[in-house]
Order: C-alpha cells, then sequence, then structure tokens
C-alpha cells in the first residue's frame, strides 16, 4: 500500500473510476469538494432567485411576475441559500477538506458516516427543492415557517420542511463527525492549545451543530404532523400556541447563525496570520472566544420575537444577552487586526477578501446591536433593514470568508494556482456590488420598507434601483471569480504558496490519499512565524 | 491495509449520538411542559383515560430488555456467544411484547374514534386535545425508536452468530446496547408523565 500513498487525492486508484470513484469514496477532501460543487451550483440558483426579486422591485408596482409567485421566489431562496449554501457551508466544504490535515490525521474519524452524511445533503436538498415543482404550488412561508400560516396554507410546505429535517440530520452527524475526529485523531504533541484555529472553530461549531438542531428536526415533524393529523401544538383553535413554535424554531435557527458564521471566522483566522506573516495575536482568546460565541449564542434566540408578544422580562433577558455575544465577536475582530500590526503584509486574493469579510461583518454587527435593543428593534421590526443586517452578515460575512477560503485553499485542493488579477477584479466587483445592493436597504427600511412585500410606495424607488444595480454588478463579480478559479488550469502550485505555517502547506498540492506518509509529531504552536 | 479502530472514539460517536436523540425528545417534553402548566386540570383527568396496568407492565418488560442486553455484552466480553446470542434474542422477544400491547392500546383507542384529526378528537376541550395528541405523538415517537433498535440488535445478533463480534471486537454491540437503554430510558420518562399524573 505505500505505493497508494504516494498518489494525489484527484487520481483514481480504487475499483471504481470516474464518477463512481467519486460517489463511493470516503476520502475527507473528495467529501469535502463533493460538497462544494453541490453548494455551488445550489449558491448559483439561490442568487437568481435573488436577482429575480431584485428585477420584480426595480419599480413599484407589478412587473413581471404576480405577488404570489414572489412570495414563493423569496421563500426557495431563503431554504436554498440557508438551508443547503451557509448552514453546510465552510464547515462541510474546508472542514472536511482542510480539518483533518490541519490536525495531522488521515481521514476524519467515520469515514463512511461523512460520505452517509453528504449523501443525506443531498437527498434532504432535493427533497426541499422538490417542493416548488410538485404538489400545490412553490411553499410561501418565508424559510422560517412560522406557524399557524405555514400549517395552514395550501402550498407544498411539508416537502420543504421535510427537506429541511433531513439536512439536519446530515447537519448533526458532521458536527458529530468533526467532534469525535477533534478529541480522538490530533497528531502526537497537538494539545488542544497547539491546535489551529480553523479546528477549534469547528470544534465550537459542531456543538452547536450536534446541541441545537435536534430542537428543529421535532420543531419540523410537529409542523408536518401539524398538517397531517391536526395535533394542534400550535393552533390556537384546537389550544395550542403559534409563539410556541416560533421559540422552538429559533432555539435551533438563532444558534445556527453561529453554526454559519464561526467557521469563517475560523478562515480569516488562518488567513491573516499567513498573509501579515505574524503570530496570531491573542491566541487564545480567539479559541475560547469560538466557544463562549457557541455558548452565550444558545441562549439569545428569543431576540427574533419582540414584538411576538413576550413578558418585558424575558425581553430585557434576551436583550442583555444578545449584547452579551458582541463580546467574544468583537474580541475576534479586535486580535485580527492587531495581528496585521507591525506583520509583513502581501495583499493576495485570498487576504482582500478577508478584509473585505472584517469590513462587512463590523457593519453587520454593528448593525446588529440596534436590532438588539428593544426599543430601536420595535422600529425597524420587519423592515427591510432586517433584510439588509442579515445579509451583511450571512453574504458578507459568511460568504466573502468562502470566497476567501477558496482563493486560500484552492491551490491545496487541485495543485493549481489561479490568476491574482482576475481575482482581485472579481472582488472588486463583489465589494463594489454587495455594498450598492444591501446598504440603501438599511435606508429604505429605517424610511419603512417592510420586508418580504412585493410591491412599495414611490418613495422607495431610488433605494430598490441602486439595489438593483448592485445585484447585477455583485452578479458579474460571482461570474468573473468562478470564470477566473473553473474555467482552465493555471499555473502548477507550490506545496506552500502563501508562505502558512499549519500543516495542511506541509504535504503535497494536491494532497496524497492518506494526507500523510507518516504523522508528524508537534513540538509547539500552530502560527509560529518569529 | 489495516483499518484504522478507535472503540473509544466510537463510542464517543455514540453518545454524541444519544445526546442529540434526547434533545429530540426534549423539543416534545418542552411542548409537555407548556400544555400542562396551561391546562393542568385537563391533563390530569385525560390521563385517567390511560391503562396504567398496560404502562406498567411495558415498562418491566423494557427494564427487563435492557437487562438482557448488558447481559448480553458481558456474555460476550466472556466469549460465550451461544449465550450472548439469546440474551439478544430474549431482548428481541421483549420489544415483541412491548408493541404487542401498544398495539392494543392504540388500537383501542382507535376502536373509540379518538385519534389525532378525528372528528371526536377536535370536538374535546383543549386540554384534552393536546394531552392525546401529545400521548399519540410521544409514544409514537418512542416506537419508531423501538422498531430502529430491535433491527439494529437483530443485525448485531447475526454478527454474534457470525463471529465478526466476539470477545475482541464487541464496540458495536455495545453501541447497540446503548441505543437500547435510550429507548428504555425516554419510555422511563413517558411512562410517568403520560399514565402516573392522575
Amino acid at each position: 500500500m505505500a505505493e497508494a500513498i504516494t498518489h494525489s487525492y484527484l487520481e483514481n486508484t480504487g475499483k471504481y473510476k470516474g464518477i463512481l470513484a467519486w460517489l463511493t469514496t470516503t476520502d475527507h477532501k473528495r467529501i469535502g469538494l463533493m460538497y462544494m460543487y453541490a453548494m455551488m451550483v445550489f449558491f448559483i440558483v439561490g442568487v437568481l432567485l435573488g436577482e429575480l426579486m431584485r428585477l420584480e422591485l426595480f419599480r413599484p408596482g407589478q412587473q413581471f411576475y404576480n405577488a404570489q409567485t414572489y412570495n414563493g421566489i423569496f421563500t426557495i431562496h431563503g431554504i436554498i441559500m440557508i438551508f443547503t449554501v451557509v448552514i453546510p457551508g465552510l464547515a462541510a466544504v474546508f472542514g472536511n477538506f482542510s480539518m483533518p490535515i490541519m490536525i495531522g490525521a488521515h481521514d476524519v474519524a467515520f469515514p463512511r458516516l461523512n460520505l452517509f452524511s453528504w449523501y443525506l445533503f443531498i437527498l434532504g436538498a432535493a427533497i426541499a427543492l422538490s417542493s416548488q415543482f410538485l404538489g400545490n404550488g412553490p411553499p410561501d412561508t418565508g424559510w422560517t415557517f412560522y406557524a399557524p400560516y405555514s400549517t395552514q396554507t395550501h402550498t407544498n410546505v411539508v416537502a420543504a420542511v421535510f427537506g429541511a429535517f433531513v439536512l439536519g440530520f446530515s447537519s448533526i452527524l458532521t458536527g458529530l463527525n468533526f467532534i469525535v475526529t477533534i478529541h480522538r485523531l490530533r497528531a502526537p504533541g497537538m494539545t488542544f492549545f497547539r491546535m489551529p484555529l480553523f479546528p477549534w472553530s469547528l470544534y465550537a461549531t459542531a456543538w452547536i451543530q450536534v446541541l441545537a438542531t435536534p430542537i428543529v428536526g421535532i420543531t419540523l415533524l410537529m409542523v408536518i404532523a401539524e398538517r397531517w393529523l391536526r395535533i394542534g401544538f400550535f393552533d390556537p383553535s384546537l389550544g395550542g400556541d403559534p409563539i410556541l413554535y416560533q421559540h422552538l424554531f429559533w432555539i435551533y435557527s438563532h444558534p445556527a447563525v453561529y453554526i454559519m458564521i464561526l467557521p469563517a471566522m475560523g478562515v480569516i483566522t488562518e488567513i491573516i496570520p499567513t498573509f501579515a506573516q505574524r503570530r496570531v495575536f491573542g491566541y487564545k482568546a480567539i479559541a475560547l472566544s469560538s466557544l463562549a460565541i457557541a455558548l452565550v449564542g444558545y441562549f439569545v434566540w428569543a431576540h427574533h420575537m419582540y414584538t411576538s408578544g413576550m413578558s418585558i422580562t424575558a425581553r430585557w433577558v434576551f436583550s442583555l444577552l444578545t449584547f452579551l455575544v458582541a463580546v467574544p465577536s468583537a474580541i475576534k475582530v479586535f486580535n485580527w487586526v492587531t495581528t496585521m500590526y507591525k506583520g509583513s503584509i502581501s495583499v493576495k486574493p485570498p487576504f482582500l477578501f478577508a478584509l473585505g469579510f472584517i469590513f462587512l461583518f463590523m457593519i453587520g454587527g454593528l448593525t446588529g446591536l440596534s436590532l438588539g435593543s428593544l426599543a430601536t428593534d420595535i422600529h425597524v421590526h420587519d423592515t427591510a433593514y432586517v433584510v439588509a443586517h442579515f445579509h451583511y452578515i450571512i453574504f458578507g460575512g459568511v460568504g466573502f470568508a468562502f470566497f476567501a477560503a477558496l482563493h486560500y485553499w484552492y491551490p491545496k485542493m487541485y495543485g493549481r494556482m489561479y490568476n491574482f488579477r482576475r481575482a482581485n477584479m472579481a472582488f472588486g466587483f463583489l465589494f463594489v456590488g454587495f455594498n450598492l445592493l444591501y446598504f440603501p436597504q438599511f435606508v429604505i427600511g429605517i424610511m419603512g420598507m417592510p420586508r418580504r412585500y412585493f410591491d412599495y410606495l414611490p418613495q422607495f424607488t431610488l433605494g430598490q434601483q441602486i439595489s438593483a444595480v448592485g445585484g447585477l454588478l455583485l452578479l458579474i463579480g460571482i461570474i468573473i471569480m468562478l470564470a477566473n478559479l473553473f474555467s482552465k488550469k493555471g499555473a502548477k502550485a507550490p506545496d506552500n504558496p502563501w508562505g502558512g505555517s499549519t500543516l495542511e502547506w506541509t504535504v503535497p498540492s494536491p494532497p496524497p490519499v492518506e494526507n500523510f506518509d507518516e504523522i508528524p509529531v508537534i513540538t509547539g504552536e500552530p502560527y509560529n512565524y518569529e | 491495509m489495516e483499518m484504522h479502530r478507535d472503540d473509544i472514539g466510537a463510542k464517543l460517536g455514540m453518545w454524541l449520538f444519544i445526546f442529540t436523540e434526547i434533545l429530540l425528545f426534549g423539543g416534545l417534553f418542552l411542548v409537555y411542559a407548556v400544555m400542562r402548566h396551561r391546562y393542568a386540570d385537563e391533563f390530569h383527568q385525560a390521563a385517567h383515560q390511560l391503562n396504567a396496568f398496560i404502562g406498567t407492565v411495558n415498562t418491566v418488560v423494557l427494564l427487563l430488555s435492557s437487562a438482557t442486553v448488558a447481559m448480553s455484552i458481558t456474555a460476550v466480553q466472556k466469549g460465550e456467544k451461544r449465550k450472548g446470542v439469546l440474551f439478544i434474542l430474549v431482548t428481541l422477544i421483549c420489544a415483541g411484547i412491548f408493541l404487542f400491547n401498544k398495539y392494543f392500546e392504540w388500537g383501542h383507542k382507535f376502536s373509540i374514534g379518538l385519534y389525532p384529526g378525528s372528528d371526536m378528537m377536535i370536538g374535546l376541550k383543549h386540554g384534552y386535545i393536546l394531552f392525546f395528541s401529545l400521548y399519540f405523538f410521544m409514544t409514537g415517537l418512542h416506537v419508531l425508536h423501538l422498531i430502529v433498535g430491535s433491527i439494529i440488535l437483530t443485525v448485531i445478533m447475526i454478527r454474534i452468530q457470525t463471529g465478526s463480534i466476539n470477545k475482541e471486537r464487541y464496540v458495536l454491540l455495545e453501541n447497540g446496547g446503548l441505543y437500547w437503554h435510550l429507548v428504555d430510558l425516554i419510555w422511563i420518562f413517558l411512562f410517568p408523565l403520560l399514565y402516573l399524573i392522575t
């Protein structure tokens, strides 16, 4: 078997050839890529649906399609983007590809379970997407499936909800796999505090996946039972309580935001020391703030429900906790910026995307504080302000971190470089387009533009049209970026193109099948540049 | 290539999975708590409709089945293959008795028209509706887990027989046992909440 080790993971050495070799693989690197390809397809579908919404909103009144179609489009845009792109997101793609190498392991703890998780992911996504074509038309509830509407609408909610349930199960199994991997398979000498910070963030993420996802699982089953059997848990006419649904839903779905953002923060924490050639500032603070975010993030869910009808005590407690969660997030931002201080910075595409992340994440985070405070939230609740805040965190944060990670690990994944100039150009389009698209939404949100509305008053026209232009630039940026990465082969990549210090840069690009001939012994900290 | 083997890791994974199962049921226990608080009297009265005798029998049967799974693990660890298979078989028989009782319990309620969505059910007081909805949802989900657990144990029993689970390698049996204890444990909470608080 010594021979197999010298093969790159991209070559087929097993009994199957071509696509079958990929579909039956248990190699964590291949599974990571398979997640990435599937996610890119979903992402592009989601983007196009978003552009369709911008097109319709270009002018007040009906332009291209009716209000019911609009409801279906924003619902499926949300379901695709949330459940099939950003929740598995960085953890499933780069967690699978890089994490085992970074901790010095041959693979994850349960490779076959890992492949099974991918199939569940595809199955769940297929079920969720089938809701568009089967039954009585696309669901129109929004991705939150709020009861009682979700239990009463005649559209095909059950398929979407069940798809989300299956996707959640996939997410749980990935989380479980990562926790066991990090506990059991770290290289000899790699204590927890010698572990790189991306695996640290995945560790915190995995705990949220394991502890929060089952709650939404059972809640979604209750919605299905409510529709099929009239169990009445959320139906006031049978004694149930729709607010109870909101609680159960957000108990998962708020921590889910941290499932999305924590691995993004982890990636940024890898990129900044590499491109500043500096030891990361406040290693322990960054590591532990991931756990703090995971822990506190579990107890802030009801800040989505200030206007739903809760006691004032509940509201101020949740508001206070919401402000608390800003603290560990800010710790990370300060540490990233401080890491760059007196560094030898080389502004390559991954670093540019990381800077973009910090800038956009800060706007998203600070506007989050105004939403977390009780009085201002009443004013901007359910307006475009929330849409803008949310997209700054999820697209500006998670999305840009995903692009950063892609540009960072791309040479390792394929053993090829890409064109820096085009990557920078893509970044320019994405960054300008993004801000043009979402910043006006803050403004018209404060002016009173409600979210999820198909039509609007004339005074919001200018803001909506700037957004539409931004949406177009963003789309161009995405096309340039993907064309640059995937249209033609670049020059051969060296093993360590960026001068990184973590273990994935010590193996060949692309890595061999089992990553290491011999598991390395770790004797010091991961970011050793001095 | 020698397959990587890590029994502690496998058990850690199983424990995490059990966590998630408990949280899954935790969502239902939360709904139960909220509704019980809101309709305390009606929950109290509705619980009289459940047959505490059958419930008790099923509790004893499940406790016994948990014991026999544990005994099977000990037997396999000592290399006594025949006993190992036999104890799993007893466990499966217990599961069968449980399902048999449950079938008649549910069947009786269905025969008098008491099931979620039935006209009779919709006409009841709110507290009653929610109690019986919770009863069917919780015991139904539990039975589903019991059936899955039985299938897992059947596979394990065959593997003990063929020798692929033996006194050197028995982590699958241990994990199957853990899952079975989970099925038992959840029932231990369902039983008093649904049958005994009358």
